[in-house]
């Protein structure tokens, strides 16, 4: 093969000046750190706050201060219930996620394949996911009793529009210009589907995955609140018991596992996109 | 499917072409009555001002639409190359080269091995595993010109592909596809806008007309090989043929 000197040293020259603009330069600790603090300082804030509005006496009997509450959350998480509970709580979470990701990921296939259907479904997708979830639930309890299958039921009706919804704004705009070259590659139908239509919708999948995600949370909660499921602690079922007993120490607490939980997971899709972003050379500035 | 059996003599053959795009009033003629003979092997570059319906030629060729009226036979397969790379983001090079090869059915270790050679027919060997967006401009369309070789069509059809880059890269690259297609004897319908471009790369420049597009000159390009783009005999030919198109664009203006 007759090797080509200029062109070697075009691509030298041309790919320097793209590293030079991908790599910042920065360290690890450094960068983490600009990342860290100003979360930490509204962290600190808050605290403050709350602990200002402690000492001023307000609801002197009721509003418990930091201290209590952070003394209340250490206790509880020596106590197998709490464990227990954000077991059961996650479970659900995950089940009733996992049936609702495959109804809307079958339900936005098939709708972003087939035009009539789309015609006839496309817009009530949208028009479910405007309602809010927790008006399944009276449905729900008429239909499956104070159980969990209710829970797993408001859970899917409330997350899967968003998860069908993703997969059909992905497959709409796979790119133009990529559907011509596939097809003039000879792909066709499935080998169509499998390697342009299904990884070019990829990012908006994971997107609605997480907007589903979040439906998927909220209709938990509200439903571990409204269907007690006997014997079966939840983190509903600590926040009710809780409230029955004026525990204001002990509510506050769950409340801060609950936004712990979400945290994490939302950090997990997070990291999902960033990782699609990276693969796909869509970097943001952050 | 207006694409017909082979033509011995001819690689592609259009034969009264038209393209109407639309219905009623708002209806578009985009091509008219366009007849050309490629011959197997033959280097042919299509210019023309906006409107000639140069893309919508190549469309119809490559079988992604169907002409209004007259026929359009073509001698095989044809791969297509655009201006932009058009490489799949979420594979890296090798990958999408591959992809064109088992859109034909070849089998892994065949791909595997096909992918490689022909990142090193485009010089590339060294960057099988890179992301297009790790890729200069340049790299990126040798990618694309790699996974068209992949296709092992009968006919390259172009479409303005060094259009984006600049002139430099462009005539580095313009080296590599004259290497190429002596090489491997490919049939060729270059697309561009650019009549030094044109003259420089093709055994034969058509001229067509805009609204509607019609063939209104050819040029053969007899000058000897290896051409340089800012050679003598390559501007004297580029000039009379802009002073061809000017003559067409003139008209437009009256």
């Amino acid at each position: 093969m007759a090797s080509n000197p200029t062109l070697a040293g075009l691509d030298a020259l041309q790919l320097a000046q793209a590293q030079g603009r991908q790599s910042t330069g920065r360290r690890l600790a450094s960068r983490t750190w600009s990342v860290l603090w100003p979360k930490l300082l509204a962290i600190a804030i808050v605290l403050l706050i709350w602990q200002l509005v402690h000492l001023s006496g307000w609801k002197k009997y009721a509003f418990a201060g930091p201290g209590a509450t952070f003394a209340s959350l250490w206790d509880q998480m020596h106590h197998l219930l709490l464990w227990q509970a954000i077991g059961n709580t996650m479970e659900r979470a995950l089940i009733g996620f996992a049936l609702s990701v495959l109804f809307g990921a079958v339900v936005g296939a098939l709708v972003s394949r087939i035009k009539p259907l789309r015609a006839a479904v496309g817009s009530m997708i949208t028009g479910l996911q405007t309602m809010p979830s927790v008006a399944w639930y009276p449905f729900a309890i008429i239909l499956f009793g104070l159980t969990t299958q209710s829970i797993l039921f408001v859970i899917v009706m409330g997350s899967w529009p968003s998860v069908a919804n993703g997969l059909i704004t992905g497959v709409d705009y796979t790119p133009p210009l990529l559907l011509r070259a596939a097809k003039t590659m000879g792909l066709r139908r499935l080998a169509l589907y499998r390697h342009l239509i299904l990884p070019a919708s990829l990012p908006a999948f994971v997107a609605g995955l997480k907007q589903g995600w979040a439906f998927a949370w909220r209709s938990l909660l509200f439903g571990e609140l409204l269907v007690q499921v006997p014997n079966v602690p939840s983190i509903g079922v600590l926040l009710n018991t809780d409230q029955d007993q004026l525990d204001f120490a002990d509510a506050t607490a769950i409340i801060i596992v609950i936004l712990i939980l979400g945290i994490l997971v939302d950090s997990a899709f997070v990291r999902a996109d960033r990782a699609i972003r990276a693969r796909w050379g869509i970097t943001s500035g952050g | 499917m207006s694409v017909t059996a082979t033509q011995a003599h001819a690689s592609v053959v259009l034969d009264g072409v038209s393209k109407v795009y639309g219905k009623g009033g708002g209806a578009v003629l985009a091509l008219d009555q366009v007849s050309l003979q490629i011959a197997p092997g033959e280097f042919t570059c299509l210019i023309g001002a906006s409107g000639c319906g140069k893309s919508t030629l190549l469309s119809l060729v490559a079988g992604l639409d169907a002409p209004t009226a007259g026929q359009v036979s073509v001698g095989g397969r044809s791969a297509f190359m655009f201006q932009e790379p058009a490489l799949f983001p979420w594979l890296t090079a090798a990958a999408n080269v591959e992809l064109a090869l088992r859109a034909r059915g070849a089998g892994k270790a065949e791909r595997r091995l096909r992918a490689a050679e022909l990142l090193e027919v485009v010089h590339l060997g060294g960057f099988g595993g890179k992301r297009p967006h790790e890729l200069s401009g340049g790299m990126r369309q040798r990618v694309a010109l790699a996974r068209a070789l992949a296709q092992d069509a009968d006919v390259l059809l172009m479409d303005e592909p060094f259009g984006a880059l600049d002139a430099m890269t462009r005539d580095v690259l313009h080296e590599e596809l004259d290497r190429i297609c002596a090489d491997r004897a490919l049939t060729v319908l270059f697309v561009t806008h650019n009549v030094r471009e044109a003259v420089r790369l093709g055994d034969r420049v058509v001229v067509l007309s805009s609204r509607p597009g019609r063939v209104i000159d050819e040029f053969t390009v007899s000058i000897e090989r290896p051409r340089r783009i800012d050679s003598v005999p390559v501007a004297e030919l580029a000039a009379k043929i802009t002073d061809r198109l000017r003559e067409e664009m003139t008209r437009h203006g009256e």
